[in-house]
């Protein structure tokens, strides 16, 4: 099974900038108060620029990477979902949400400070500090779970001043103004509600960078993930995972667009000039769907002893990417705007505009969307075939999952569905997965 | 009762009546799902329109197509389309609201395809002053497509026809609901249950004519059946009446109800206005909520422990179909409302078929608990 070198490979030279900016940004937002400066707290799909205008000092914590980082300390999550589950919330429910509806009952936050003062993540060996409460929310709703996670974060926490913006509007193929302005009316009305909640000013030019932030970071991210279609891919799904992280955390963040834009693009580029190989020994290439079940990373550890690499999904390239059909027919990343903003709401309107493409919300319209992505992602990354993770913890991102299967079966590319939860690991048999991966590389011709 | 017979027969026979239809009125028939539906507009160029619900048996059809864990309702109706029972229909089509539902939606015109389909986008954020001007755009749109597609305009007096027929049909079913504050309702839960299934799938003029003639009859009719608790049945889409029936030869009755197959359906009506089209928008931005579109603010809650204090309500049986996110996401809130409210609740997950033998057992111990305080 094990199989040799083919192509160089080297770790990341970025690897632990990154790892750095996803620390600060937890560490920021529980010592936030202590700054004088506030926190906020939203999903990762939320239109961030917004709360940007209300100064430099606002840190936020978006729900879904933060239920994804309770799940990766399997002992702490434990006790998440089962205080949320004596609660009476039931435990098919999105199990994120429940990850972070348990820490707010028992209070943990998964990071605190070792005897020299150090921020560290609580299974390093640190005491939890308590679950720092937002000041306000600022939360999108496309999925049934989204709104309502926080009027349920705002009940447990008695109260807090909350502001949902709906962004499902309707597939990117089918945008009219009227569709656009729907959105930037909210976003408007949302800036009113900050100004109200937190008592400042709102300052438009703070928005106007966070904006541009947002363009960067994400068409950036989409042209890190197209360098992938090189063989060998530069980058595998596992490390994928630390590096889109930062789209989700802080999307419109200067950090995180100086990162994809002057740490990573560069480096990747030059893996591919390079020839240098995420998985030295690459033979097989195949991408995943939906989030990984995030304690059991490993699965993708043990693809690359058969010489499989997984380039990535649509997932990882889509939910923060922003992409665009090019000339040649091909995806690449989206062209920023180029426009100078000039007032509140022409900026808004860009920015509705640009974010209402994202990929990973066409398929809550019509899951055939998502497949047709799927399938060209699978053409033009030259994939061998397909894991589709059938995710018990996201019906969000399941939605239509089985007839993507069926589409990718119709376009010629092998699938191998597994069952699992992306953040409950009481729902991932992980032997029984392997079981699965050893047959599935069989078929794709492994020895 | 011989009347509530004549809703039954409908819902029994749901497919005979709307082929016998389209045969009669040379007509076009629009299955839906979810009750966010503009039918008013439909009903104004002419469509029946015919709410897609399952048959409650055991399939097995829809496994490649969905998701085990998404509800088995949506799976259920899914299973209708592969079967081949609603080959009669001509258009199919969707109002925004779960994404269960929507799958069903989506896996259905890949797999059967109909001559018009169609993604409304309904908006979620009803409490947002900006959602009417969206809808009203959005419907706008949709009236286009339907007018090419029937190949006939649709005009502003179709259309306030259409809000007539149907407004009449929700005044008579809130009068039908108000003989259910009686201390001796004259008709049972699982009977308004079959009144609402056939009124989703039965041209409204004649629903209206049959509720008409039931209503003259109730008005003197009083059962001799023991009333026993008065209860409040709310949660998901519920036409389960196998379940109804059951609880009902307890030693109780339903007289209230909150489900998108009850009073959600049709406790509003379209207020007058100048632009039709804005006047329906407004009537479903402001209709009784889905959970799914029930934020920031829970505006539910108020209205069940309304109706609990109108309908002298004992206890309150919350079901909800298994997975059914929006409604697991308010219920442990609407179960503290009541409790604090004293209202006492027995909560029950339903799935295709329910197990009658094991709720009965736990519907009589909820039951005895409830005539708790009259036996001391």
């Amino acid at each position: 099974m094990e199989q040799e070198a083919k192509y160089p490979t080297e770790k990341l030279k970025c690897w632990d900038e990154a790892k750095q900016i996803r620390m600060k940004y937890y560490k920021d937002y529980a010592e936030a108060h202590d700054k004088g400066g506030l926190r906020w707290a939203g999903g990762a799909w939320t239109f961030d620029a917004i709360p940007a205008g209300l100064g430099d000092d606002l840190y936020p914590i978006t729900s879904e990477p933060y239920g994804a980082t309770l799940a990766f300390d399997k002992e702490l999550s434990l006790e998440c979902m089962e205080a949320a589950e004596k609660a009476g919330y039931p435990r098919d429910l999105c199990s994120y949400m429940r990850n972070y509806w348990g820490s707010i009952i028992i209070d943990k936050y998964p990071f605190g400070y070792d005897e020299k003062g150090e921020f560290k993540p609580r299974f390093q060996g640190v005491k939890a500090l308590g679950f720092p409460k937002p000041d306000f929310i600022w939360q999108d709703h496309i999925c049934c779970s989204h709104a309502k996670w926080y009027q349920v974060v705002s009940d447990l926490e008695g109260k807090i001043p909350m502001f949902s913006v709906d962004n499902a509007v309707g597939p990117f193929n089918e945008l009219t103004d009227s569709k656009i302005k729907y959105v930037v009316e909210q976003l408007k009305d949302g800036i009113k509600f900050l100004e109200k909640v937190t008592k400042r000013d709102y300052n438009d030019e703070l928005l106007y960078k966070a904006i541009k932030n947002h363009f960067i970071s994400t068409s950036t991210w989409a042209e890190i993930c197209n360098l992938n279609k090189a063989i060998p891919a530069p980058l595998d799904e596992k490390s994928i995972y630390s590096l889109y992280v930062l789209g989700t955390l802080q999307k419109a963040g200067k950090q995180v667009a100086d990162f994809y834009e002057k740490s990573l693009l560069p480096e990747v580029n030059e893996r591919v000039k390079k020839g240098i190989a995420a998985v030295p020994n690459e033979k097989f290439r195949v991408m995943s769907d939906t989030q990984p079940p995030w304690s059991f990373l490993s699965i993708f550890r043990y693809l690359e002893k058969f010489g499989c690499v997984s380039i990535g999904s649509l997932y990882t390239f889509g939910l923060i990417g922003q992409w665009e059909v090019k000339k040649d027919g091909t995806w690449g990343a989206k062209t920023i705007p180029d426009v100078e903003f000039s007032n509140r709401d022409q900026a808004l309107y860009e920015y509705v505009k640009y974010e209402l493409h994202k990929p990973e919300w066409q398929h809550f319209y019509s899951c055939h969307l998502k497949s047709d992505m799927m399938i060209r992602i699978a053409k033009e990354w030259k994939l061998n075939g397909v894991m589709l993770h059938y995710n018990r913890g996201c019906e969000g991102l399941t939605l239509g999952i089985a007839e993507n299967r069926l589409a990718l079966l119709d376009a010629g590319f092998p699938v191998m569905a597994f069952e699992g939860n992306n953040a409950d690991e009481r729902e991932f048999d992980e032997a029984r997965t392997k079981a699965k991966i050893n047959a599935f590389m069989e078929t794709l011709g492994a020895k | 009762m011989e009347l509530i017979e004549q809703f039954k027969d409908l819902e029994k026979n749901r497919h005979k009546y709307a082929k016998e239809w389209k045969e009669k009125n040379k007509g076009k028939i629009m299955g839906y799902f979810c009750t966010y539906v503009p039918e008013e507009i439909l009903y104004a160029g002419g469509i029946l329109p015919v709410r897609i619900l399952g048959s409650h048996e055991p399939q097995d059809v829809t496994e490649p197509h969905i998701f085990a864990m998404f509800c088995p309702f949506c799976r259920d109706c899914l299973a209708q389309g592969l079967k081949n029972r609603y080959e009669y229909l001509d258009g199919l089509m969707i109002a925004q609201s779960c994404l269960h539902i929507r799958q069903t939606y989506t896996s259905w015109i890949k797999h059967r395809p109909v001559e018009f389909e169609k993604f409304l986008c309904m908006p979620h954020k009803v409490q947002s002053r900006h959602s009417y001007e969206f809808l009203t755009e959005e419907y706008k749109v949709f009236k286009k497509e339907i007018e090419n597609w029937i190949e006939k305009k649709i005009t502003d007096k179709d259309l306030k026809n259409a809000i007539e027929v149907y407004n009449e049909n929700r005044r008579l079913m809130k009068k039908l609901y108000e003989l259910r504050k009686k201390d001796n309702p004259p008709i049972t839960g699982e009977e308004v249950m079959e009144i609402v299934i056939a009124m989703q799938m039965t041209d409204k003029t004649e629903h209206n004519k049959m509720l008409k003639d039931l209503l003259r009859k109730l008005e003197n009719h009083t059962p001799s059946r023991e009333v026993g608790s008065r209860l409040m049945i709310l949660g998901s889409e519920d036409d389960d009446t196998v379940f109804m029936n059951m609880v009902e030869n307890c030693g109780a009755t339903f007289v209230i109800d909150d489900h998108c197959t009850g009073s959600r359906y049709f406790w509003n009506e379209v207020k007058n206005g100048k632009d039709p089209l804005a006047a329906i928008a407004a009537r479903y931005i402001d209709r009784i909520p889905c959970p799914s579109k029930d934020w920031e603010e829970r505006k539910r809650i108020p209205h069940i422990l309304q109706m609990c204090k109108d309908w002298k309500v004992d206890g309150v049986i919350i079901m909800q179909q298994k997975f059914c996110d929006p409604h697991e996401l308010d219920f442990v809130a609407i179960q503290k409302a009541l409790k604090a409210a004293g209202i006492p609740t027995l909560f029950l997950e339903f799935d295709v078929t329910v197990p009658v033998g094991q709720f009965k057992i736990r519907v009589e111990a909820f039951l005895e608990m409830i005539g708790e305080e009259d036996l001391f």
